[in-house]
């Protein structure tokens, strides 16, 4: 945004599409798996994804957001529901991988997994682009609606390969994403993690 | 057109001789040609091993065009040192019958090996439709430096499909799994978040197992460019820029900060 590529909401809506169809796509298929693997028991694999996460995140700023925000969820799923599979997943997992968790603890299908990871890629910068820019939140959230579909679309994506080999799944890369999330790493004053 | 070529190299010690490195094969196909050849150019890591295999590989054909179906196989002995560029930038086109053409390119860096892979820029003009995929398998100690670049289109030119899959596993863990989608039916290849409608773009691995209890420090290369310490012992320079010189003056910055000083080992007369 500071670097001027997302300025009123048509440019956010493309930035959102770009984004849903990368790295949200990426999210969600491994939510999806990891929702999976922890539906039929496969703990082990939880371990896989997460070193497969890590290869598909370039940017350690980034890496270590998405563990910071697996480390937050991971704790207040303890305290919701106990399981298992909360020791198995280390200290500071990948957030898909405790999203995908998550919706497996809690009864829903892979495909409900997906669509909440693909959701959390798109609404989180949707909103801070009204809180720094100023747009129009009527206009933003119908930009949201209009994604509707594209996510539907990558969240059933993500369930047919839900079972797929990790080393598979989407690896989708957002060179300029890395690099504004490096920048931003870098400023004195941080407004977002993410 | 179909093709399929193969580099190999081994360190081998004659006895009473100084241990050096051989390249075993070296087999080409058109339009692959491999060629051995002096250094091209300032190249890292080969300043104490004066016997680094040298290869060139060369278009024997325009393209790669659609339809075409090429593949390319390295093996980089163990200890050896393997040292692979191109002659000239690449141009994808479209084919005759709208086909996908594809390069498959698989290396093997074998145990204390090392590769420096310096490809030249791969141009995507209009309408074509291609696909690369590069897997890369390092075994115990080996080195790595492998980069890749990208133009979206000739001179004023918007570009064909163009998908780019980089695979590069270290010992059989994952260390860089990344996929490329540009051009007509890659949703949103143009936004803020892959390209930002700039024209070139690339990236820079490098994996050294020296860095394994120091890791290099990230490093911001200007505004689109940074030096990004990975998972492991490696670390991606990776650049969005403007034009093809701006994207290889972020990536030999990267370079420079991530190798021993590149030495320029030219004979006198090839300047």
């Amino acid at each position: 945004m500071a670097a001027g590529g997302v300025h009123d909401v048509a440019s956010l809506e493309d930035f959102l599409r770009g984004r849903a169809a990368t790295s949200g796509t990426v999210a969600a298929a491994f939510a999806a798996a990891a929702c999976a693997s922890l539906t039929r028991g496969d703990l082990a694999a939880l371990g896989a994804l997460d070193a497969e996460l890590d290869a598909r995140t370039p940017s350690p700023a980034l890496r270590a957001t998405s563990r910071k925000l697996g480390r937050q969820l991971l704790r207040g799923m303890r305290v919701i529901r106990s399981h298992p599979c909360w020791d198995q997943l280390g200290a500071g997992p990948h957030h898909p991988v405790v999203l995908g968790a998550a919706c497996a603890v809690s009864g829903l299908p892979p495909r409900a997994a997906a669509l909440a990871a693909v959701h959390d890629a798109v609404a989180g910068p949707a909103t801070a682009a009204v809180r720094l820019l100023g747009l129009d939140p009527f206009a933003t959230h119908a930009a949201l609606a209009r994604l509707g579909p594209l996510l539907d679309e990558v969240a059933a994506d993500a369930d047919r390969h839900a079972a797929a080999d990790p080393a598979d799944l989407p690896a989708s890369s957002t060179p300029l994403l890395d690099l504004a999330a490096q920048q931003h790493a870098t400023w004195e004053v941080r407004l977002f993690a993410s | 057109m179909r093709a399929a070529a193969a580099l190999a190299t081994e360190r081998v010690a004659p006895p009473g001789g100084a241990a050096r490195n051989r390249v075993s094969t070296l087999r080409s196909q058109a339009p692959l040609m491999l060629r051995l050849t002096h250094p091209k150019g300032p190249e890292p890591w080969t300043a104490h091993d004066p016997s680094a295999a040298r290869v060139c590989l060369t278009a024997g054909a325009a393209g790669p065009i659609g339809g075409d179906q090429l593949t390319l196989t390295v093996d980089v002995g163990a200890g050896s040192t393997l040292v692979l560029r191109e002659v000239s930038a690449s141009l994808l086109l479209p084919g005759p019958h709208g086909e996908q053409s594809a390069l498959s390119t698989s290396v093997r860096v074998g145990a204390g090996a090392t590769l420096v892979w310096l490809p030249e820029p791969v141009i995507a003009a209009r309408g074509c439709d291609h696909r690369t995929d590069v897997s890369v398998e390092l075994g115990p100690g080996a080195r790595l430096v492998l980069r890749e670049e990208l133009l979206l289109g000739r001179h004023a030119e918007q570009p064909g499909a163009v998908t780019q899959q980089l695979h590069v596993r270290v010992e059989g863990r994952p260390l860089l799994n990344q996929h490329l989608a540009v051009g007509p039916g890659a949703t949103g290849w143009d936004s803020a978040a892959v390209t930002g409608g700039r024209r070139a773009l690339g990236s820079l691995v490098v994996v050294d197992p020296g860095w394994a209890d120091r890791p290099p420090q990230p490093v911001l290369l200007g505004d689109t460019a940074a030096v990004l310490p990975l998972a492991g012992p490696a670390a991606l320079v990776s650049a969005v820029a403007a034009d093809a010189l701006a994207l290889r003056g972020c990536l030999d910055a990267g370079l420079a900060l991530l190798t021993t000083p590149a030495e320029d080992r030219r004979p006198p007369d090839a300047s």
